[in-house]
C-alpha cells in the first residue's frame, strides 16, 4: 500500500503519517472493529452495482422470481441484443462521449487561459471581476431552467448539442481551483524570464501555464466528463429529438416505454455506466485527492 | 497572497507609470482581457439574463406559443394557496433533513475511520467514491427494481424474515424513505472524502497534546476534530441543502413507473419535490409563468437555509465577537 500511503502524505502534512501512526497504536482487535465497520460500509456502496449487473445477466422472468437470485445468469447477451435493437442506445452513447469530450476540452481551455490570467498578471480591474466571478457561485442553476429553454430555443439550438456543451464551457468552480494552483506552483521568475525571451501571453501561458497547472487540468477535465456524462435535467429538457440524445434520456425512455423488460432495461443502464466507471478508475487518484482539497480552500 | 507577491513582481509592462492612461489599457492588457471574457460573456448571456428573464416571466402568463399576459403577483398569490406546491415544500424539506443528517453523521464516522494508520486506504476510498460518479438515471433504474413491491430485493428479504411487506414505491411514507435513502447512498461518500481533506489538514502537535493530557479517542474527536473541522462541515451543509433542495433525478426516475401522472413524484405525488414540480409545471403543463414564481419560490427557500446554516455552524468565536462589540456600542 505504499502508494496509497504517497498519496495522502502529499495531500496533508508530510509529518502527518508519523502522527497517524501514533494514533493508532492500539490494539489488534481495534483495527479490526475498524477494518470490519469500512468493509460493511464499502460492501453497501458497491452492492447496487453488483446488483446492476447481476440483474443484467439475468432474464426477466428470472429478476421477477422468489426468491430472488443473487447470483449471474447466461442472459447478458442476449439483453444487451435486445436494447440495441430496440433504441439507438450506441448513436446515444457517441452522442454522449462527443458533448462530454467537448465539453471537458473546451473548460480545460477556457478555465486555464482566465485562471493563468487572474493567477499571474496584474491588469485594472483585475480584484473586482474576481470578486464578481466568486458571487456567481451562489445562483442556482435551476432557477433557470424555464428562461435557459426559451433563450435557446430563440437561439435556434434546441435539439442541438449545442446547446449542452456551449453555456458551461467556462465556469467559475474550475477557474477558481486553477487559480489556486497556478498562483502557488508556477514562479513568477519563470513568467518573467518567458517575457524577456519576447513570449506573449498566449505563448507563456502554453509553454509555462499549461505544464504547471497539468494536474489541476487533469482533475477538471476528468471532473467535467464525468459531470456532463451524468447531466440529465438539462438534457431531458433541450434533447427534444428522439433520434438525438444522450445516454440518460434514452435510458430513461427504454425505461418508460419498456418498464417490464427488466433484463434489458438493466443491460441499459450497465452500458451507460460502464465507460464511466473506467473513466473513473483512471483518473480515481486526482479525483478523489482534489475534491477534497477543492473543499478546504472553498 | 501569491497573487499579490506576483503583482509586485510583474510591474506595468515597460517600467512606466503605476496608473497607465486609460486608453492604454486595452492595447496593454488586451490578451488577459480576451482570456477571462468567455466567462463574463456566457454567465451575462447564461446564467443572469435567464435569472432576471425568469423573474419577469413569474409575473406572467405564458404558455410558450401564445402572447405573454402580465399580471402582476397572481402567479405568487396563487402559488400561496396551492396545496401541491406546499405538498412539493414538505416532502423536499422531510427528504432533505433525512438524508442530510444521518448522511453527514456516517461521513464523518467513515473519515474517521479512514484517517487511521489503515490499511487499504487506496481502495476504501474509491469504494466509497463510486456511488457519487455513476449516474442517478441508472441507480435510480437499479433502486427501483431493489424497492419493487411486488419482486424487490427489500421486500423479498422482509418476507423472508417473517415481516410484513412494505410499499416502498407506493405509500407515502415509504416513498420519502426510499428516496433518502438514495441520497444516503450516493453522497455519504463524498462528503467522507471532503471530511477526510479536513481531518488530514489539522496540525497533529494538537493530538499530541490531548495524548500527553491522557485524552480518550472519543474526547479527542470532540473536542479537537469536530471543532477544527467546523469550516469543513459547513461547506458540506451548504452543499447539501443546495442539493437537497433541488433533488428531482432521484424521484423523476424513480417514481417514472410507479403509477400516478407521469413527473408527479408517484401516487398520491408523495414523491414530488420542489424541482419536479417545476418540471412538471413548465414542460407537462406548459405553464411557464407559475414555473418562473416556483423557481423564484425556491430561491427564498435556499437562501433562508443558507442563512441559517451560515448562523448554526459559524465559529462560535465569532458570534461572542459581534455581541461584545455590540455591548460595546450600546456602552
Amino acid at each position: 500500500m505504499s502508494t496509497t500511503d504517497l498519496g495522502t502524505a502529499r495531500l496533508g502534512d508530510p509529518t502527518q503519517q508519523r502522527a497517524d501512526r501514533a494514533i493508532v497504536r492500539r490494539s489488534r482487535a481495534g483495527r479490526v472493529v475498524i477494518h470490519v465497520c469500512l468493509v460493511l460500509a464499502a460492501l453497501l456502496s458497491i452492492f447496487p452495482f453488483y446488483w446492476l449487473v447481476a440483474m443484467a445477466t439475468q432474464s426477466t422472468a428470472e429478476i421477477f422470481g422468489y426468491p430472488p437470485k443473487l447470483t449471474f445468469g447466461g442472459q447478458l447477451l442476449a439483453n444487451v441484443r435486445d436494447v440495441v435493437t430496440s433504441i439507438d442506445l450506441l448513436d446515444a452513447l457517441l452522442n454522449t462521449v462527443f458533448v462530454a469530450g467537448a465539453s471537458a476540452v473546451l473548460v480545460m481551455l477556457f478555465d486555464s487561459l482566465a485562471a493563468f490570467a487572474f493567477a499571474k498578471y496584474r491588469f485594472p480591474g483585475r480584484d473586482k471581476l474576481f470578486v464578481v466571478l466568486l458571487v456567481t457561485f451562489l445562483l442556482p442553476g435551476s432557477l433557470s431552467l424555464v428562461p435557459s429553454f426559451i433563450l435557446v430555443s430563440r437561439l435556434g439550438w434546441v435539439g442541438g448539442f449545442e446547446s449542452l456543451i456551449i453555456p458551461g464551457m467556462a465556469n467559475a468552480f474550475g477557474i477558481f481551483l486553477l487559480r489556486q494552483i497556478a498562483s502557488s506552483s508556477i514562479d513568477d521568475s519563470l513568467i518573467e524570464s518567458a517575457r524577456i525571451d519576447g513570449a506573449g501571453f498566449f505563448k507563456t501561458w502554453w509553454f509555462v501555464g499549461v505544464p504547471m497547472m497539468r494536474g489541476g487540468l487533469a482533475f477538471l477535465g476528468i471532473f467535467t466528463f464525468i459531470a456532463q456524462w451524468n447531466d440529465y435535467v438539462w438534457p431531458l429538457i433541450v434533447l427534444v429529438d428522439p433520434e438525438r440524445q444522450t445516454l440518460q434520456t434514452a435510458l430513461q425512455s427504454l425505461n418508460t416505454i419498456y418498464n417490464t423488460e427488466y433484463g434489458m432495461v438493466m443491460a441499459g443502464a450497465l452500458i451507460s455506466v460502464v465507460p464511466l466507471i473506467v473513466v473513473f478508475a483512471l483518473g480515481a487518484r486526482h479525483l478523489i485527492a482534489n475534491i477534497g482539497a477543492g473543499a478546504l480552500k472553498g | 497572497m501569491a497573487s499579490t507577491s506576483s503583482a509586485a513582481t510583474l510591474p506595468a509592462r515597460a517600467g512606466t507609470e503605476d496608473v497607465p492612461r486609460r486608453r492604454g489599457v486595452l492595447a496593454r492588457y488586451w490578451p488577459q482581457y480576451v482570456a477571462i471574457a468567455p466567462f463574463y460573456v456566457l454567465f451575462l448571456v447564461f446564467g443572469l439574463f435567464p435569472v432576471a428573464y425568469s423573474f419577469y416571466l413569474s409575473l406572467t402568463e405564458w404558455d410558450g406559443a401564445s402572447e405573454i399576459t402580465f399580471v402582476g403577483l397572481a402567479q405568487y398569490q396563487y402559488l400561496l394557496g396551492d396545496a401541491r406546491f406546499w405538498n412539493a415544500v414538505g416532502n423536499t424539506l422531510i427528504i432533505w433533513v433525512g438524508s442530510t443528517v444521518p448522511m453527514l453523521f456516517f461521513a464523518l464516522l467513515i473519515a474517521f475511520l479512514l484517517h487511521q494508520n489503515i490499511r487499504f486506504k487506496g481502495a476504501y476510498r474509491i469504494a466509497f467514491f463510486l456511488p457519487n460518479v455513476t449516474s442517478m438515471v441508472a441507480m435510480a433504474i437499479v433502486f427501483g427494481s431493489v424497492f419493487s413491491d411486488s419482486f424487490g430485493l427489500a421486500n423479498g428479504l422482509l418476507r423472508g424474515l417473517g415481516l410484513p411487506e412494505v410499499g416502498w414505491l407506493t405509500e407515502g411514507w415509504s416513498i420519502k424513505l426510499t428516496l433518502i435513502l438514495m441520497v444516503i447512498w450516493r453522497w455519504t461518500g463524498y462528503n467522507a472524502i471532503i471530511y477526510l481533506a479536513g481531518l488530514q489538514a489539522i496540525p497533529t502537535e494538537l493530538y499530541d497534546a490531548a495524548k500527553v493530557d491522557g485524552a480518550s479517542t472519543w474526547r479527542q474527536f470532540v473536542s479537537i476534530t469536530v471543532p477544527m473541522l467546523r469550516p469543513v462541515i459547513l461547506f458540506t451543509v451548504i452543499t447539501s441543502t443546495i442539493g437537497g433542495l433541488s433533488l428531482f433525478t432521484e424521484p423523476q426516475v424513480l417514481l417514472a413507473n410507479a403509477g400516478g401522472n407521469e413527473n408527479s413524484g408517484g401516487p398520491g405525488e408523495a414523491g414530488m419535490t420542489i424541482v419536479l414540480y417545476q418540471y412538471n409545471q413548465a414542460f407537462t403543463q406548459f405553464d411557464f409563468g407559475y414555473a418562473s414564481a416556483i423557481a423564484w419560490a425556491l430561491f427564498v427557500l435556499a437562501s433562508v437555509f443558507a442563512i441559517i446554516n451560515w448562523r448554526l455552524v459559524r465559529d462560535r468565536e465569532g458570534l461572542v465577537d459581534r455581541r461584545r462589540r455590540r455591548g460595546g456600542e450600546a456602552r
